[in-house]
């Protein structure tokens, strides 16, 4: 799914003071356990840094495991009290979600900045009706009475291109397929018109067909809205089609960072590399053996001294295994590899 | 409020624990988590007292069962209690209170051990051929089932003393019987959920007969929940064995120790002497709680997800 | 919902029919003759031609059976050996007595259950939690009986806080138009009846309460805890939601599912264990009479209080079974 969509190709990540971006994450990292007989530290999410304006598309992009997922919930605050220390700086239109009481951070959950779950099947409630599940966000931050609300509901649920929406309020979740259930949970993420929408893997348990249907639903309203996004995936057709920039995790850490069509064109970490080479494409010719990247994201707690991707990597040099490498920028782009994809130069712009 | 989000579930990778190595089997890996667990460990040292005292009884006690050698001290206004030579003091007929208790041991873990054994075999039965043999089998044995179960199980149990006659032969019946249709629903359950599993459909593609699948394959799988629901019927059934006595259906030999009707003796001099009620109280107590730590203990550890 | 409950009574019929088979063949199979089962050894043969004739007990087999039915549609249980009413009769003077014990037992286990279970299983692990376990633990091994003992020696003869037998003190004025006291008092303004009924009422329902209180707290717990891993929850939690609300409408109101099923099951232990503390307490409903009755085999009234109870059992689980599809919303649709 390439080509289409998106913004500005020049629009990525600058150092603009951290004020004037809608959401700024300095340096986040995310420590689960602590070390004792039982069990071991992992370190799920270590030195990620990342800034969305307003209205931009960003995509975390990285295999499970990566630390994409824990990334969104420390910005949203939904990581468990005990047993996770989280430190960095998460930085919304200045102010620091991190050091925000949690009563600070129910208003704006729901209201500033909404999250959309992976599995349709479980993230509704199976005992209420849609109409409630929709409702209640609305007038939990909104003094509305209780038709206003209905009303409100029933519009979500047609900005969502849900067939028969009226009827659908009284309906409960098991009633619904994947696809609409989808639906619903974007509607319930609209529904106090938020700066900023983070998409959990939002397709992924979905039916290929579906999938299209509903990412369609998300650009459009997402367009029309003029919301920020985080679209979280392991699927790279998805993030060509939607996201201005994109950040590249390995086990919890950024290794490339670069705005959408030269990140495509010439991935420079190995790793970018392998993903986009592992995709199967129409045009490749028969009998062309598949690509796959060698090996499995190991586990996640053995962090060697080195380069976490040295293991699988085909540009591994020694350096890589001696000690970690930093993540460097040059221009709009981030990298963090001691050697590089090569691509022969063919006049695209980095 | 606390975010009650497990790691695993925001990372999508379990979080390393020393007995997740892989190629360990389930058994195994059980067995560690009951290891680290006081109270499993705990359920097993009391059940496991609670079968020693009662195999080696006569080496345990200090005077042989129903021995009422002091049966001119008991008045009708004191029983005498704790003293030289009689640890917990007298029973209401003279005999030696401490060796009543132990040799009441006996009665509850062979009652226990054989009513349980007994409906685990019917009830087992059943439920695999309910579970197994098509809806028309099905039906039928469900049916039974509702109907065992439509009177509690303490009820039927007296139910069936009644009839059967008092000896200790209608009381394991009775209690056996009031297990079966709970071994019944729990194996019967454990056939329809694996009927439609992966691996029975792959054999059954393989060729292999039902007969085969159910014996090698399914029930090896129901087993674990088995013992664990085993477990947990004997406490019941011990205590209902004391029930049964404290209604006057206990049934077995009077000169037998039986902690049920101890507690009946005891009832009406309990203010002089609670001893006498607290003694066999307490002993079914604990052997209750022992099995009931223990099964709780097998279950936490067999369950695959591992939750504490 | 209606087709609903018509099914489950239907479902009810064949069961209460084999359990009447299985009552009618009991009584045939007591050992010795039916007839002098009912009468007792001493029974004169002039008696004993007597109810052969009455019961029919000289006629075949099924001809018997159905005589029995007939009789049962009518409401003709037989009657006492002991004292000669029928047990219909005693059953329904004493039923209110057991109503009102096993209510306070189940509010007792309710009441206290569900709140220490929800509290427990938000925090597994915490102080509450432990103490909570080891709680619950205690009371499932303690047989009724034993702790009916207790609190009554205790309470009762010790102490002297509570009355020790009995729903009433005899010297209490009480006039009992329904038979169930603790309302009676209120009926008719005697207010000193119906707080004495309640003080009666305390240490039984404690006993009988406290394992079904065990077990309503470990399934809440459980439950509470199960569900509060659940993806919706933490979809609640994201949309900004108040914390009462998220734990009322989410957490809570998923977390009783399992609950409401067990009440039905309790009811069985409630009732089976009234027979045993009424007896401890010498409290008038129908356990303590069965409870005479089975030492004194007293075989009608044993047979007919023990289909009664079931009947009333099948009829409890049926409220339960529809009152879950009242809650889960998943259930109606089958």
């Amino acid at each position: 799914m390439v080509g289409g969509g998106g913004g500005d190709d020049s629009s990525d990540s600058s150092p603009y003071p951290s004020g004037e971006m809608l959401l700024s994450v300095r340096d986040l990292r995310v420590v689960f356990g602590r070390n004792s007989k039982h069990q071991r530290q992992v370190v799920a999410v270590d030195e990620v840094s990342f800034d969305v304006d307003r209205g931009q598309h960003l995509g975390l992009v990285g295999e499970s495991g990566s630390g994409k997922s824990v990334t969104s919930l420390a910005v949203m605050g939904l990581l468990p009290r005990r047993g996770v220390k989280v430190s960095g700086e998460v930085l919304f239109a200045g102010e620091n979600l991190l050091t925000a009481s949690e009563r600070r951070m129910r208003a704006v959950r729901g209201r500033d900045i909404a999250m959309i779950f992976q599995d349709p099947m479980t993230s509704l409630n199976p005992v209420l009706t849609i109409g409630t599940q929709l409702e209640e966000v609305i007038e939990s931050h909104r003094k509305l009475d209780s038709g206003a609300a209905r009303k409100k509901a029933g519009e979500l649920l047609e900005m969502v291109a849900m067939p028969d929406a009226g009827h659908r309020l009284k309906d409960y979740p098991h009633q619904l397929s994947g696809g609409m259930r989808q639906r619903v949970l974007i509607a319930i993420a609209l529904a106090n018109e938020p700066r900023l929408i983070i998409a959990d893997e939002p397709t992924t348990a979905l039916d290929v067909t579906i999938q299209a249907q509903v990412l369609e639903i998300l650009k459009q309203v997402v367009a029309d809205t003029g919301t920020a996004l985080i679209m979280i995936t392991h699927d790279l057709g998805v993030v060509a089609g939607l996201c201005d920039s994109v950040r590249v995790m390995y086990q919890g850490r950024v290794v490339e960072a670069a705005p959408r069509r030269p990140l495509f064109a010439e991935p420079r970490h190995p790793y970018t590399n392998g993903l986009l080479a592992s995709v199967p494409r129409l045009d490749t010719p028969r009998g062309e053996p598949l690509t796959p990247i060698p090996g499995s994201p190991t586990d996640v707690l053995s962090w060697s001294k080195g380069c976490a991707f040295a293991p699988r990597c085909p540009n591994r040099v020694d350096e890589c295994e001696q000690t970690a490498p930093r993540l460097e920028e040059s221009g709009a782009r981030s990298l963090r590899c001691y050697n590089p994809v090569e691509h022969a130069r063919r006049g695209v712009s980095a | 409020m606390t975010i009650p989000l497990e790691p695993q579930h925001a990372t999508g990778v379990p979080t390393a624990r020393d007995d997740d190595e892989p190629g360990v089997s389930l058994w195994r890996a059980a067995w560690r988590r009951m290891i680290r667990n006081p109270a499993a460990i705990a359920g097993a040292l009391i059940v496991l007292a609670f079968a020693l005292v009662a195999i080696f009884a006569p080496l345990l006690a200090p005077y042989s069962e129903g021995v009422q050698d002091w049966r001119g001290d008991v008045t009708p206004s004191d029983v005498p209690g704790p003293r030289d030579g009689n640890l917990l003091g007298v029973d209401r007929y003279g005999a030696d209170l401490f060796s009543q208790i132990i040799y009441g041991a006996r009665q509850s873990l062979i009652v226990g051990v054989v009513s349980t054994a007994g409906g685990l075999a019917v009830g087992a039965l059943l439920g695999i051929i309910a579970g197994g043999l098509g809806k028309m089998a099905d039906t039928i044995v469900m049916r039974i089932v509702d109907i065992m179960l439509s009177i509690p199980s303490l009820l039927l149990a007296v139910s069936i003393v009644a009839v059967l006659g008092q000896e200790r032969k209608s009381v394991m019946i009775a209690i056996a019987a009031a297990q079966v249709p709970i071994f019944a629903r729990l194996l019967r359950g454990s056939m329809l959920a694996q009927r439609n599993a992966d691996y029975v459909l792959a054999a059954n593609s393989l060729g292999l007969r039902r007969r085969t699948i159910v014996m090698s394959h399914v029930l090896p799988n129901s087993l674990g929940p088995t013992i664990v629901q085993a477990t947990l019927n004997l406490a019941t059934a011990i205590i209902e064995v004391a029930a049964l006595s404290y209604l006057g259906l206990g049934g077995g030999d009077l000169a037998e120790a039986e902690w049920g009707r101890m507690l009946v003796a005891a009832q009406d001099r309990f203010d002089e002497s609670p001893q006498l009620a607290f003694g066999p109280g307490i002993a079914i107590l604990i052997s209750a709680l022992g099995f009931t730590l223990l099964g709780e203990g097998l279950r936490d550890a067999l369950d695959p997800k591992g939750r504490r | 919902m209606l087709r609903f409950i018509v099914r489950r009574l239907a479902l009810m019929v064949p069961v209460l029919v084999g359990l009447s088979i299985l009552l009618f063949v009991w009584i045939r199979k007591l050992p010795g003759d039916p007839a002098r089962a009912m009468l007792g050894e001493r029974a004169t043969d002039s008696a004993i031609a007597q109810i052969n004739q009455v019961y029919g007990f000289d006629k075949p087999v099924l001809q018997q059976y159905f005589i029995y039915t007939g009789r049962l549609l009518s409401g003709d249980f037989g009657d006492s050996t002991r004292d000669g009413r029928p047990v219909l009769e005693s059953f329904i003077e004493q039923f209110p007595g057991t109503i009102e014990l096993t209510l306070a037992a189940l509010i007792i286990a309710v009441v206290l259950g569900v709140p220490l279970g929800f509290a427990a299983g938000r925090r597994i692990g915490g102080w509450l939690d432990n103490f909570v376990v080891t709680g619950s633990l205690l009371g499932v091994a303690t047989p009724v009986f034993f702790l009916a003992i207790l609190l009554k020696l205790v309470f009762a003869d010790w102490l002297d806080w509570l009355p020790t037998s009995r729903r009433q003190d005899a010297r209490v004025e009480a006039t009992h138009p329904t038979n169930f006291y603790v309302l009676d008092g209120l009926l008719t303004r005697e207010w000193d009846a119906s707080w004495d009924a309640i003080l009666h009422l305390v240490l039984p329902a404690v006993a009988l309460g406290t394992i079904p209180l065990a077990i309503i707290v470990r399934i809440t717990r459980a439950s509470v805890a199960e569900v509060m891993g659940e993806d919706y929850v933490r979809t609640a939690i994201s949309k900004g939601l108040a914390p009462k609300l998220v734990n009322r409408r989410h957490i809570l109101r998923n977390a009783l599912l399992p609950v409401v099923t067990t009440i039905g099951l309790q009811t069985g232990l409630l009732l089976s264990g009234a027979v045993l503390t009424e007896s401890v307490f010498e409290f008038q409903g129908i356990g303590g009479y069965l409870f005479l009755s089975i030492s004194q085999r007293d075989y009608p009234v044993v047979q007919g209080y023990i289909l009664f109870i079931a009947l009333i059992y099948s009829m409890v689980n049926l409220a339960v079974d529809v009152s879950y599809g009242l809650i889960d919303p998943r259930v109606r649709v089958s």
